[in-house]
């Protein structure tokens, strides 16, 4: 999966250094409503899908110093990815 | 493409040393945590009001103010989106607050 | 840095310090006015308030310690751990908590650390109240992206062919890193075993004490 290239103000817990990176899913952690929404009292509903989404970090950051298959494990709502 | 950046939002910016530090709360902070914990139980706020709230600091401000005054800031912020209290009520109140401290001293 | 050396995990309360709640600065005249107006309002009361801050008095790591030494010791504990973190600490008489708890195990293959890098969530419900470097701009913005690096300034070496996992913890998931229990302590009770799960091992960034 693909995290949207988007940079939006406003309350968004996909964070900056994951936008446009590709990683799989690990697990879908159930449906929430929308913080995006929540953060301004309003409901956010329908729930979202959330899934737990795993990056290598090499993918994630230029000249990552660690092992190759060290990961790094976000959470992030459906509306945030892309399949590819 | 330009891009937008929360104050927040600063997984993988430089930092510098990690100080290992800690302290036992004051009571005051306690007190701040609980009262999150009370209003969200009583849906008069929610966690994600509270970090917008604090998201729209400003730098500055972000980076000088404390954990917990940022918090009574965000909650005190969300409890007036809300209606709960009134600026007006809330300006009294802290200057009252204000006032008997100097009395007492 | 708190200028005297203390035992990790070993719960004990030092005094506040002298000038927090002497100095009365325009926010904590806030915190009061806003209680105050609260409490007026009958939207709470003194006792509710005296309440909470109790009940997060008595949130400490030694909780989280008895979830891994269990975990440590009773297989079918450990597999219900993984699988559903809240049950699992219900079952040992704990709180279940309102986030997901997500357990995370360090192997001799795997080591896990946590993070909020977009503010702060921690598992405040079995833990207590996180660590000012849990919270501090530095290990948020670090650890993302330099774990290795920054395990090492905690004194902590994971091997390079070891995996290290960053767990970022943006939404409605807590993370418990459960640390590899230590050579020599086999036979040893669940009591003895949880003295040597610390707070800073089941963030992540240290390995449990050695015995």
């Amino acid at each position: 999966m693909r995290v949207r290239e988007a940079y939006p103000i406003g309350h968004v817990r996909t964070p900056f250094y994951v936008r446009g990176k590709s990683g799989v899913i690990e697990r879908l952690c159930g449906t929430y409503p929308n913080p995006e929404e929540l953060a301004y009292a309003r409901p956010g509903l329908p729930a979202q899908p959330l899934y737990r989404v795993r990056f290598l970090q090499c993918d994630v950051w230029n000249g990552y110093q660690g092992g190759r298959s060290d990961t790094v494990d976000v959470e992030i709502y459906q509306h945030w990815l892309l399949s590819q | 493409m330009s891009t937008y950046r929360g104050v927040h939002d600063i997984g993988g910016l430089p930092g510098g040393e990690i100080v290992p530090s800690e302290h036992d709360y004051a009571l005051w902070e306690k007190r701040v945590d609980a009262l999150m914990v009370i209003l969200s139980r009583k849906n008069l706020l929610t966690v994600d009001e509270l970090r917008r709230n604090i998201e729209s600091l400003g730098a500055d401000a972000y980076d000088k103010m404390g954990y917990y005054e940022r918090w009574i800031y965000a909650i005190t912020q969300t409890l007036i989106q809300r209606g709960v209290i009134s600026i007006d009520e809330l300006g009294g109140r802290i200057a009252q607050v204000q006032a008997r401290t100097d009395d007492a001293n | 840095m708190s200028d005297h050396h203390h035992e990790e995990g070993v719960p004990h309360r030092h005094p506040n310090r002298p000038d927090q709640d002497d100095t009365l600065t325009y926010w904590r005249a806030m915190e009061i006015a806003v209680r105050e107006l609260l409490i007026e309002k009958q939207v709470t009361s003194p006792d509710e308030v005296r309440t909470e801050v109790e009940a997060m008095d008595d949130r400490t790591p030694a909780h989280g310690g008895r979830v891994v030494a269990r975990a440590w010791t009773d297989p079918a504990y450990r597999r219900l751990l993984l699988e559903d973190g809240n049950t699992a600490c219900e079952q040992v008489g704990l709180e279940r908590g309102l986030y997901k708890l997500v357990a995370v195990e360090n192997t001799e293959k795997v080591h896990n650390v946590v993070v909020c890098t977009l503010c702060s969530c921690y598992p405040r419900f079995l833990l207590g109240l996180p660590p000012d470097w849990y919270k501090s701009r530095s290990y948020r913005s670090r650890v993302i992206n330099s774990p290795r690096e920054v395990l090492r300034e905690f004194g902590t070496v994971v091997e390079d062919d070891v995996v290290v996992r960053v767990h970022d913890s943006t939404a409605d998931m807590r993370y418990l890193v459960v640390p590899k229990r230590p050579a020599g302590t086999e036979g040893w009770s669940e009591t003895q075993l949880a003295e040597l799960v610390t707070r800073d091992a089941m963030i992540g960034v240290s390995f449990a004490r050695e015995p």
